[in-house]
């Protein structure tokens, strides 16, 4: 009786001390990397958030929705609920609608007049030109967020469908 | 002879190969339409040389390699270019792609080759690769690499070894069984072609036990041309033994790794039959237009291997062998394993097209009512990659991503072992061959996203320091000048 008690003790004391080993092992991504890793980089802002890593912040500290990524759509929403371990709910219609496909954006080089403007908006530097020259965006660098479009002062950016998307 | 054990997992099927290798080989009738499409071979579409309109003759280019991975094309007949638009195929069930249609006008008139090479060994290896890629030669063992680019690839110093895969291991098939027992010497010549090639001292062609006639054939090519470069190795009829992966390990006894090329380890397997229509090219000056291939099943009258001109409509070759029987019930496109199943068969024979079986309930495995997996375990001990088909299909439900590339859902070869052996009749490799692709751009879409979040960084960072810079240097400007003091 006393030696499986004994016994018992000594396992739980072992339980206890392999817990408290994995937990404090420095190399586990914390919550915001875990939560980011599940976002698609994209860099869109319309969580309303800078990016995709201040909106993993974000609800990391309980001040965002998990629905509010439209380019994710359901699935990320639906991973994002697992991780938080909430109830998975739509991406919300006041953040955008789903894409259906990837885009990306296309600048129509005859039009362009080389301000810079798309290239400052740029989130992750996929537009490459200089000023008062042409410029174009790296197609295959592209997230499709849109942010260059609005300061475009001659709407010579438009969205096309993402390389190799078969429509 | 190697033994059994030495090959991991697969099984020892019926080989269904006796009906379609009774006759010799016979040529095709003539169709009065080719249909050639222009991305028949692996890499990018072929560019039209011709339009539509244009009078073309047999063997005449008609559509050039573009940059990269790609393969030219031949005019399988004189005639006239009548469509050049796009159509279906029996590579891309999905949509029709683009192909260059050839009224055939009968004729037969050639086209001279004026790049046609006499002496193949005075020319240097590099120039052999170019020559071989004008030949439109691309792999004939099903994949349709194209030749050029794979010997491109594997140049080394040493010289790689060269592996002719004559392990023909997939029922019904037997269009090279049927090469190897007529044109043995075809084979031979090819070999010392792809040697000199390749810069390889060592040859060895991989033949199954299950082939007498074939392999007695070639040992009495390769006797005839003196070359002891060259020989023959028998290895074990299991299937998948033919696979590239598969036989090398068999043959050589290493393994090539898995997310490398057998380049990787210096080895270039080529199927036999591209080595014969390499000798046809280099001696014959006939490009690659034809091929043979197997009609096969219970669902046609008469089984029989065809000389078949690239572009020939399937039903022409339904025809040539006496057309279907009332038990037709599926047409496929390959062997019963891993075959294609086809929609119909107005559909153009490519350069892939190595069979076709026109199968009646007999051919066809019975499959009953899927059931729950009982993990069992069959599936793993018949796996020839290695793989635990029963944890893939444990992660398919719920799709898990992490775990279904961590248990190499892409090494899968979709040879279909598993399904053979399951006793709850459930379609992995079908399943398996869904799930790939979804796997493979889901992987992609999360290396571009680690790439762009990595940008997105960057780029902060690099604001963030201009506009520290840019704010140092305005407190600079906006000290006070510290002059001597007036007191």
């Amino acid at each position: 009786m006393i030696t499986a008690l004994v016994t018992i003790a000594v396992l739980a004391a072992l339980a206890g001390i392999a817990t408290v080993a994995t937990a404090s092992n420095a190399s586990e991504p914390s919550l915001v990397e875990r939560i980011d890793a599940l976002l698609p980089q994209t860099q869109c802002r319309r969580c309303t958030f800078a990016g995709c890593r201040p909106y993993a912040e974000a609800i990391a500290q309980g001040a965002a929705d998990i629905n509010q990524c439209p380019p994710g759509g359901e699935r990320t929403a639906k991973a994002l609920a697992r991780l938080m371990g909430v109830e998975p709910k739509p991406v919300g219609k006041e953040f955008g609608t789903v894409p259906d496909y990837p885009a990306v954006a296309f600048i129509d080089e005859s039009v362009c007049i080389g301000c810079t403007k798309c290239i400052q908006a740029c989130p992750v530097d996929a537009i490459v030109g200089a000023s008062r020259h042409m410029h174009t965006v790296i197609a295959a660098d592209c997230t499709g967020c849109e942010l260059c479009i609005p300061p475009c002062p001659v709407d010579c950016i438009v969205m096309r469908p993402a390389p190799g998307v078969v429509q | 002879m190697i033994p059994r054990q030495a090959i991991r997992g697969g099984l020892r099927i019926e080989a269904h190969k006796a009906r379609s290798t009774k006759h010799p080989i016979r040529a095709a009738s003539l169709s009065a339409h080719y249909v050639l499409p222009l991305d028949q071979h692996s890499g990018l579409p072929a560019l039209p040389l011709v339009k539509v309109g244009d009078r073309v003759r047999m063997f005449q280019p008609i559509a050039q390699p573009a940059p990269g991975i790609s393969a030219w094309l031949h005019a399988p007949a004189s005639g006239e270019v009548i469509a050049i638009e796009p159509r279906p195929a029996p590579h891309r069930l999905g949509a029709p792609t683009l192909s260059i249609v050839i009224s055939n006008d009968g004729r037969d008139e050639p086209f001279d080759n004026a790049a046609a090479v006499s002496d193949f060994e005075q020319i240097s290896p590099k120039e052999a690769c170019e020559h071989i890629a004008r030949g439109g030669i691309v792999g004939l063992g099903g994949a349709a690499f194209p030749t050029a680019n794979k010997l491109e690839s594997s140049l080394c110093e040493n010289g790689p070894q060269l592996l002719l895969n004559g392990a023909e291991c997939e029922p019904y098939i037997s269009c090279d069984e049927v090469l190897m027992r007529e044109r043995a010497d075809d084979i031979v010549f090819g070999a010392r072609a792809l040697l000199h090639a390749l810069c390889a001292t060592h040859c060895t062609i991989a033949i199954e036990d299950d082939v007498p006639e074939a392999q007695k054939a070639l040992s009495a090519a390769i006797e005839k041309a003196c070359d002891s470069r060259i020989r023959l190795k028998v290895v074990p009829a299991i299937y998948p033994a033919g696979g590239e992966r598969q036989l090398i390990s068999t043959v050589f006894g290493v393994e090539v790794p898995h997310d490398g090329l057998p380049a990787d380890i210096g080895v270039v397997c080529q199927n036999v039959g591209t080595a014969a229509a390499i000798a046809r090219w280099i001696r014959d000056r006939q490009p690659l237009i034809s091929r043979i291939v197997t009609v096969t099943g219970d669902g046609v009258r008469d089984a029989a291997n065809l000389e078949t001109r690239i572009g020939t409509p399937f039903a022409s070759l339904i025809a040539d062998g006496g057309g279907y029987t009332e038990r037709m019930s599926r047409l496929i496109m390959g062997g019963s394993m891993m075959g294609a199943p086809l929609p119909h068969d107005d559909l153009p024979v490519i350069k892939a097209t190595n069979c076709i079986v026109a199968a009646s309930a007999l051919d066809l495995q019975p499959r009953g009512a899927e059931m729950p997996c009982i993990r069992c375990g069959a599936c793993s001990y018949v796996c020839p990659a290695y793989l635990l088909p029963q944890q893939l299909h444990w992660y398919l439900h719920p799709y898990d991503s992490e775990q279904l590339q961590r248990h190499g859902l892409l090494d899968c070869i979709e040879c279909g072992c598993c399904d053979f052996v399951c006793p709850s009749q459930i379609p992995l490799a079908e399943r398996f061959r869904e799930t790939k692709p979804v796997l493979i751009r889901e992987l992609d879409s999360r290396r571009d996203a680690d790439a762009a979040r990595a940008r997105f960084h960057a780029r902060n960072a690099r604001l963030e320091r201009l506009e520290a810079e840019h704010r140092a240097k305005l407190a600079e400007k906006r000290r006070p000048k510290i002059g001597p003091s007036s007191s």
